[in-house]
């Protein structure tokens, strides 16, 4: 295997508020490979959006990145100063936002807001800058390019919002795209058609995306692996059809039988019970133990992450079949 | 574009109407000039006579009708006291309320503002809790109280600034100006500091609280993912975002200061307008209570109809909006 582009390194990020130690991230580890797509599911609050924000070294006070390495392109970018950190984003990763209304400035045209992008790396004429621009906006599918770039914010529906965004994103080719949720505001027809995108464009040009997402459904059509969360931590990653057909960790069982599409007709749709805990008071050992149906005692204890071919799980008591028989 | 400027133009002719209607009924009830204007041992005849002379005879209506006739060839009336043009008389004192107006108002404003990004930038910084300690300061403090403590420290104790008057000034266009020169700055400073004091504070408010909260938006956690820096995210991105509400406050700020400049203008003995008025209401002088009123309506329509231009020039969806 060729060395991964991004590789993360048991990253944990606390917020240090006055009601006491946030531990939003906690633990994370996994590898990127060029090109390569992986999807971060998990409920509201389970760390995906401040994991994003930790590889880019955007995490706002009184947030911090506490321990553990972020290898971009074998630069570890933790212990990087604000400054050089800055020339990293933007050109070697960067990071699309759910709400494109909120993202774009709504007083500067488009063409206006691609070139500040331009300039923040690289020194462009504007002649050229608008070329750049123009073939990037292209690239994510928006008409008439050129005379698009004269347009402000509001002149575009929401899904060509999105992409002036991506394409805001794409125009120093980084290595890794973040995307927090771009689709969830569209609509599931636009949503489509951009989901489709994006995995031409990771193909096309070799950028690898960590596309983080609550809705597995969503994220199971385009990444290649998957990485599920769970109050901080990833509790399962691995190729996205095997965790989808043989879930180990129960979380993630629970996150598929809870898919609409799971259940018959008719039948009142299943959900995991409980609610996520607080980040501020984990529980001891397995944070998912009081809303699991396979908790034993052995759960006080924190699960180590278990690799087995190609994948992992943190869990005691894993479901499935084939995993009866080590324990 | 056009039919916006239009629009806005028919409303603020409609909201002059309107105002010299509300000024003229408003001033004419209150007093009878008659009594201050001739001495009180005068004759029957020679009160009939000024009366006569002065029009007050009439009916309101009619007086109203007359005054708004002379006002549209230009003539806003004679002062009863002084006996010259009203025009003449706010005329040649505005220029001095104007350049300590405007010196105030600016100066706050570049100030306040650059101060309150940073204070909202850094909140935490005990630079920026200075700041904002000061800020309270300028709102709560009387104003009367800190042109006097700034001449008693000032010009009285260290001697350093004149106390009041225009200082040396100069003509342009016909006009006597204090600040060219180094002796009419000089005397401008105290006032203007004194006038500024509250703006200064009210501009810090108004700048820290659009970027404490533009800081934590989207737009600008997009700006920085794309690798912008700081610098650039504050000029290019949060000076024009947080731009409505301090453009909104400055234009009413220079309006209401230029109309009632009068504590600060009394205070430091500056022969501007707001003294004028002040003196005027005092004798019953209609003519130049009426038309300083209706100047002051028409400094209002005037700043806020170029705010809205201003709007429309840096926000493209008023643009959109008032053409739609």
């Amino acid at each position: 295997m060729t060395d991964p582009v991004l590789s993360v390194k048991n990253l944990s990020t606390h917020f240090f508020t006055r009601a006491g130690v946030v531990k939003a991230v906690n633990g994370v580890s996994f590898d990127l490979a060029r090109g390569e797509i992986m999807g971060l599911v998990g409920e509201s609050g389970s760390g995906k959006t401040v994991t994003g924000f930790s590889l880019l070294g955007l995490v706002d006070a009184p947030g911090r990145i506490v321990e553990g390495s972020v290898k971009l392109n074998g630069t570890e970018l933790t212990t990087l100063s604000q400054r050089d950190l800055r020339k990293r984003r933007g050109s070697d990763i960067s990071m699309i936002f759910q709400d494109p209304i909120a993202t774009l400035n709504p007083m500067l045209t488009i063409g206006q807001q691609m070139k500040m992008a331009i300039d923040a790396h690289e020194r462009l004429g504007t002649r050229a800058a608008d070329a750049r621009a123009t073939e990037l906006l292209t690239q994510v599918g928006i008409p008439s390019a050129a005379a698009r770039l004269r347009a402000y914010p509001h002149e575009f529906s929401g899904g060509m919002r999105q992409r002036v965004a991506i394409a805001i994103a794409l125009l120093h080719r980084p290595s890794v795209i973040v995307a927090d949720e771009p689709t969830t505001a569209l609509d599931v027809s636009i949503q489509a058609q951009i989901l489709t995108q994006m995995r031409d464009l990771a193909a096309e040009t070799g950028t690898a995306m960590i596309w983080i997402s609550h809705d597995l459904a969503v994220v199971s059509s385009l990444a290649s692996k998957l990485a599920v969360m769970y109050a901080g931590r990833i509790v399962e990653q691995g190729p996205t059809a095997t965790l989808l057909r043989d879930p180990r960790h129960p979380y993630t069982a629970g996150l598929i039988a809870s898919l609409p599409a799971m259940a018959k007709p008719g039948t009142p749709l299943t959900q995991i019970p409980g609610t996520t805990p607080s980040l501020l008071s984990l529980p001891l050992g397995c944070p998912f133990a009081p809303r699991c149906d396979h908790a034993t005692n052995r759960c006080k204890d924190d699960p180590p992450m278990t690799h087995t071919a190609g994948r992992g799980y943190r869990c005691f008591h894993p479901t499935g079949q084939t995993a009866k028989a080590p324990a | 574009m056009l039919g916006f400027i239009i629009q806005r133009l028919l409303q603020a002719i409609g909201v002059m109407a309107v105002m010299s209607v509300i000024v003229f009924c408003g001033v004419y009830a209150i007093g009878n000039p008659i009594d201050i204007v001739i001495p009180p041992e005068a004759t029957q005849e020679i009160r009939d006579a000024a009366i006569q002379r002065l029009g007050l005879d009439k009916p309101l209506y009619e007086q109203y009708f007359i005054f708004m006739g002379n006002l549209l060839q230009g003539d806003l009336g004679r002062s009863f006291v002084y006996n010259i043009p009203v025009l003449e008389l706010i005329g040649g004192r505005l220029p001095a309320t104007l350049e300590l107006v405007l010196i105030s108002v600016i100066s706050a404003t570049v100030l306040g503002v650059s101060l309150g990004i940073y204070a909202g930038y850094r909140p935490d910084s005990w630079v920026s809790k200075t700041i904002m300690a000061v800020s309270v300061l300028g709102f709560s403090v009387p104003s009367f109280w800190v042109g006097l403590i700034l001449i008693l420290f000032f010009a009285v104790n260290l001697g350093w600034l004149p106390a009041g008057g225009r200082g040396d000034t100069v003509e342009i266009w016909g006009v006597a100006w204090s600040f060219p020169t180094l002796d009419g700055l000089s005397h401008i400073v105290l006032p203007a500091v004194n006038l500024a004091l509250f703006k200064l504070a009210m501009m810090i408010r108004l700048a820290r609280a659009g970027t404490r909260e533009i800081m934590l938006t989207d737009t600008v956690k997009f700006a920085r993912a794309a690798g912008l820096s700081e610098g650039t995210i504050l000029r290019r991105h949060l000076l024009k975002l947080i731009s409505i509400p301090i453009i909104t406050v400055f234009g009413l700020e220079l309006g209401s200061t230029l109309a009632f400049a009068v504590v600060t203008e009394t205070i430091f003995s500056w022969p501007g307008v707001g003294k004028l008025i002040i003196d005027s209401i005092g004798v019953l002088d209609r003519p130049v209570m009426v038309a300083y009123l209706i100047l002051v309506a028409f400094l209002f329509v005037t700043i806020n109809f170029v705010i809205d231009l201003v709007f429309a020039l840096i926000d493209p969806r008023v643009r959109k909006g008032a053409t739609a």
